[in-house]
């Protein structure tokens, strides 16, 4: 045994057709991802520069308010702001000023464009540099955009770290840097996995503290670990990195591939690869073997939310026996998800972009056993008799690499359990 | 430019949704970019509605900026009225929208439907979510509400409850069940449930009665003038309120104040000895003006209490609440700051807040005890049971949510006796809520061990299992909640295949078993 590469089946998705559709949108705009983005980076500060309904909205899509005081916060744009805008800069200094002095522990300050403050224009790329001289060497601000006019969903989390990378340090050491911000347990088990290998040094993007920030260069050989990270890979690209071209690692055999391609990439032999992976390997066979049960021959359709639908279809098709009948994902970049498409036999509907209602009807005629949808639509669906699997669950929950696959798999297989348990019982909706 | 960290209200358009989400057959179509759709999961998830709610957004991106926006809400109109089929709609801009002037409100104007189109101007750097329902219903009234002869019979409408609302769900049967005891009627509740067809037929009703000031004042006073149909100023929560309510409705209907108040247990419960550990407990209230204005009075002249502070959301209240505070004796704090409000209750150091979502957070970080009787709301605030605030059966149900939160009695006196007892102190929080006490066990593994140790020496050998340093650094990256379970199924498994060491691969090993 010394390919790890899966088999494709006799045609994939890589040039199906591409149903585009534009229209009403039910997705999150790319603030969302500061609710993980202010947890993963632990001396980070978001302040999104914005309206009430981006406060909102960040508020709603915690959906619980966990921290009394969290490191995100909306300065929220006023008449008077709207009027000059050079008030609205004198006004956003001394509003940073403020947090920063009761924040000493920040040392990264993001400032996040909205769509109010796109749509008059306000520069936060010279307000973070001017606010960087300001408060040099202590915190380094810099910015992006989580607008809706411009980011869907995780893009947020791409424009993020992409907007690090022009700021990373320079090195000529060879070295693996793993893009993405994982949950801590899933990235110490790809770094334990990695070095088992002799790979080193392993180095992440986004790093927990500003001091641990990554430096980039022609030696840097980088594994995104999610599919949404165009921007960053071409910036990544940019500063001379190589950028690997691999499935995602979701499940067991996407995880082997995704592993394999590092490996071969630094040279590791075959027998060290089966040594570090064949007990994790079987141990994710075997927790996915569980929820197969449930999930074998039933029929899944997803509605866009988060760009790893095609990643997940994959997995979800050639691990856990469904069908899958529509594959929406807000954005396809092939060079990215092309060698999940590769995966992924032909036969269901890829689609790029939304227009809800249309795809509602899609969906009500297609009547899938499960629909991976946002919270927007979840519970309207269930009403109608659909189950249903909330996608922002996949952004929230470990999924990623062996120790996972069981949970990922678990995840959808639990609606349908649910569904058959409670088959009996009626009231008012 | 203010630095919000949690909201008290959402932006207008969301207040607008409010009405919209509440009614059935008219349609709201909202000039507003991707993301601003978030505003759906309020009502799908929090309220668990099981309809979409009735709103198109025309989902505008920036490469469409320079080119036609305007010619997306047209569309957009267009579809929605064609899919949907509204009897009416309402058309108006986000916060984004409202900076590209496109006039929606115009453009509805000049196209023809054959339905009444309802324009919403509601300023988004302005105003906020209790603007939006007030203003918009307003509006909506004022399009579709004409003078009327009245009904044979003396009827009300309801008006005030909307979508999202604090209770309004079970205030609505309470408040019905009081009219239809002195015999009076309900013509139409708006918005909740009530269509545009219904809207129109809300000139027929002898008076109104205004439930919730801060979503219909503005379509009570115009009723008021233009209907000739007066509005009950009295909201009944709490018992005396009730009892002014039914006194006042009795007056503006020309009726006997019958009431029936056999299902009311409130004031017993509050007399009986069990309470009496209740009186003179510190209080702090926060919460939109309505509902502090009549918890104040339940909590002082009801329930026993001492009000140490009381402060609203809303500003255009700030004068009620005011002149409130002063009868109190008390500073009236109008904030929507968040933090004001945690530094204001730090510094009052209350027994009990009686609050919204956010003071629940408060009270949890400073270790008081505190019941929501307010919007802002939470899946918590819809329980499954019947549960309204107003009426009889509310003032029970606030005796039971104010009671609640507080330790018991003898716990309570058992906790000054004995202040250091390690599982039973200040901070492990009353013994009927299981939860929290629990939550520490798991979050603090330090001194498992040592309890561990002694019972394992007298225990058979072959209970014996020891986790490496690995594997319990491992553990501790499962959060919290399932920590426990999944090292109680380690161990278990361990057991089973007669592992007295644990390994970072058994913990695994382990979990891939339990895999569901």
């Amino acid at each position: 045994m010394t390919d790890f590469t899966p088999q494709p089946p006799a045609a994939g998705c890589r040039n199906a057709p591409v149903l585009k559709e534009r229209g009403q949108r039910e997705v999150f705009c790319g603030l969302t991802g500061i609710i993980w983005l202010h947890r993963k980076m632990q001396d980070a500060f978001f302040l999104v520069v914005g309206s009430r309904t981006c406060a909102h909205l960040l508020q709603s899509a915690a959906g619980v308010m966990i921290f009394a005081e969290p490191r995100f916060g909306t300065a929220i744009l006023e008449e008077k702001d709207l009027a000059g805008l050079a008030d609205a800069n004198a006004e956003l200094d001394r509003e940073v000023d403020r947090l920063l002095s009761r924040r000493p522990d920040i040392k990264q300050l993001f400032l996040v464009g909205s769509c109010p403050s796109e749509v008059i224009k306000l520069d936060l790329h010279r307000a973070a540099e001017r606010l960087t001289e300001r408060h040099a060497p202590h915190v380094r601000v810099m910015n992006y955009s989580g607008s809706g006019i411009e980011t869907t969903f995780t893009e947020g989390e791409d424009a993020c770290l992409a907007t690090m990378v022009p700021t990373l340090p320079d090195t000529e050491e060879r070295q693996l840097l793993l893009a993405g911000a994982l949950p801590d347990v899933v990235e110490d088990q790809a770094v334990s996995l990695l070095s088992a290998m002799g790979i080193e040094p392993i180095r992440c993007l986004p790093a927990h503290r500003a001091a641990e920030t990554p430096g980039v260069g022609a030696n840097t050989v980088v594994a995104l670990t999610q599919p949404f990270l165009n921007e960053t890979a071409a910036l990544l690209e940019r500063r001379g990195a190589k950028i690997l071209s691999a499935p995602f690692p979701f499940g067991e055999e996407g995880t082997t591939a995704w592993l394999w391609t590092i490996a071969q990439e630094f040279g590791v032999p075959a027998e060290t690869f089966a040594k570090v992976t064949d007990a994790p390997r079987a141990r994710a066979r075997k927790a996915i073997a569980a929820a197969k049960e449930t999930l074998d021959g039933k029929s899944i359709f997803f509605f866009p939310d988060s760009q790893l639908e095609i990643p997940l279809a994959r997995f979800l098709t050639r691990e856990c026996g469904m069908k899958a009948v529509e594959v929406g994902a807000p954005f396809i970049n092939k060079q990215i998800v092309g060698p999940d498409l590769d995966l992924l036999a032909e036969g269901p509907v890829i689609s790029e972009g939304q227009d809800v209602d249309l795809q509602l009807d899609r969906c009500h005629a297609a009547r899938p056993d499960l629909t991976v949808c946002g919270l927007g639509l979840a519970n309207p669906l269930e009403a109608d008799g659909l189950s249903t699997k909330w996608a922002i669950e996949l952004v929230f929950t470990p999924v990623h690499l062996y120790e996972q696959a069981g949970d990922l798999a678990g995840l959808f297989a639990r609606p349908l359990r649910r569904r058959d348990i409670l088959s009996d019982l009626e009231g008012a909706a | 430019m203010k630095l919000t960290v949690w909201t008290y209200e959402g932006p207008p358009h969301v207040g607008a949704m409010r009405v919209a989400t509440g009614m059935k057959g008219l349609h709201y179509v909202l000039h507003a970019p991707q993301g601003d759709t978030y505003a759906d999961l309020l009502f799908t998830m929090i309220e668990r509605r099981n309809h979409r709610p009735p709103v198109s957004y025309t989902t505008f991106q920036a490469r469409d900026l320079g080119a036609d926006t305007a010619n997306l809400f047209k569309t957009a109109l267009h579809d929605a009225h064609e899919r949907f089929k509204p009897q009416a709609m309402i058309v108006g801009s986000s916060c984004t929208a409202e900076l590209i002037q496109d006039d929606p409100e115009g453009m509805a104007a000049t196209m023809d439907l054959g339905i009444p189109i309802i324009p919403l101007e509601l300023p988004s750097y302005q105003r906020k979510e209790n603007f939006g329902t007030d203003e918009t219903f307003f509006q909506i009234v004022k399009r579709l509400a004409g003078p009327m002869d009245r009904t044979a019979h003396v009827s009300a409408n309801l008006i005030g409850p909307t979508g999202l609302g604090f209770r309004h769900r079970d205030d609505i049967v309470e408040v019905t069940a009081l009219l239809e005891e002195m015999g009076i009627s309900v013509n139409v509740v708006a918005p909740m449930g009530a269509t545009p067809q219904d809207i129109t037929q809300m000139g027929q009703a002898h008076f109104n009665v205004l439930m919730y000031p801060e979503h219909a004042e503005a379509a009570a006073r115009w009723m008021e003038r233009n209907l000739g149909q007066p509005y009950t100023k009295t909201v009944p929560i709490g018992v005396g309120a009730t009892r002014d309510f039914i006194k006042e409705v009795a007056q503006i209907a020309g009726v006997e104040p019958k009431a029936d108040d056999s299902r009311l247990r409130m004031p017993w419960y509050s007399k009986s000895v069990d309470s009496t550990y209740l009186t003179g407990k510190r209080v702090f209230l926060f919460g939109d003006a309505t509902h502090v204005k009549c918890m104040a009075r339940m909590a002082r002249d009801e329930m026993g209490f001492e009000v140490v502070g009381l402060g609203c959301y809303n500003r255009e209240f700030a004068r009620d609440i005011r002149a409130l505070a002063k009868d109190y004796g008390v500073e009236a704090l109008i904030t929507d700051d968040y933090l004001e409000v945690e530094k204001t209750i730090e510094d009052l150091a209350p027994e009990m807040i009686l609050g919204t979502q956010m003071e629940r957070h408060i009270g949890k970080r400073l270790g008081i005890p505190c019941a929501v009787i307010s919007a802002p709301v939470h899946v918590q605030d819809f329980p499954a049971r019947y549960s309204p605030v107003m009426g009889w059966e509310g003032a029970n149900v606030i005796f039971d949510t104010l009671v609640h939160p507080l330790v018991m009695g003898l716990e309570e006196h058992l906790l000054h006796m004995f202040r250091e007892d390690f599982e039973f102190h200040d901070e492990a929080g009353a013994s009927h809520h299981g939860g929290a006490a629990k939550l520490r066990d798991m979050d603090a593994p330090a001194p498992e061990p040592q309890t561990a140790q002694p019972v394992a020496a007298q225990a058979p050998a072959e209970g014996d299992i020891v986790w490496l340093t690995d594997a319990e650094k491992e553990l501790k990256k499962i959060p919290f909640f399932v920590r426990g379970k999944a090292k109680r199924n380690t161990e278990k498994f361990a057991l089973e295949k007669g592992v007295h060491e644990i390994s970072v691969e058994t913990l695994y090993e382990a979990k891939a078993h339990y895999a569901r």
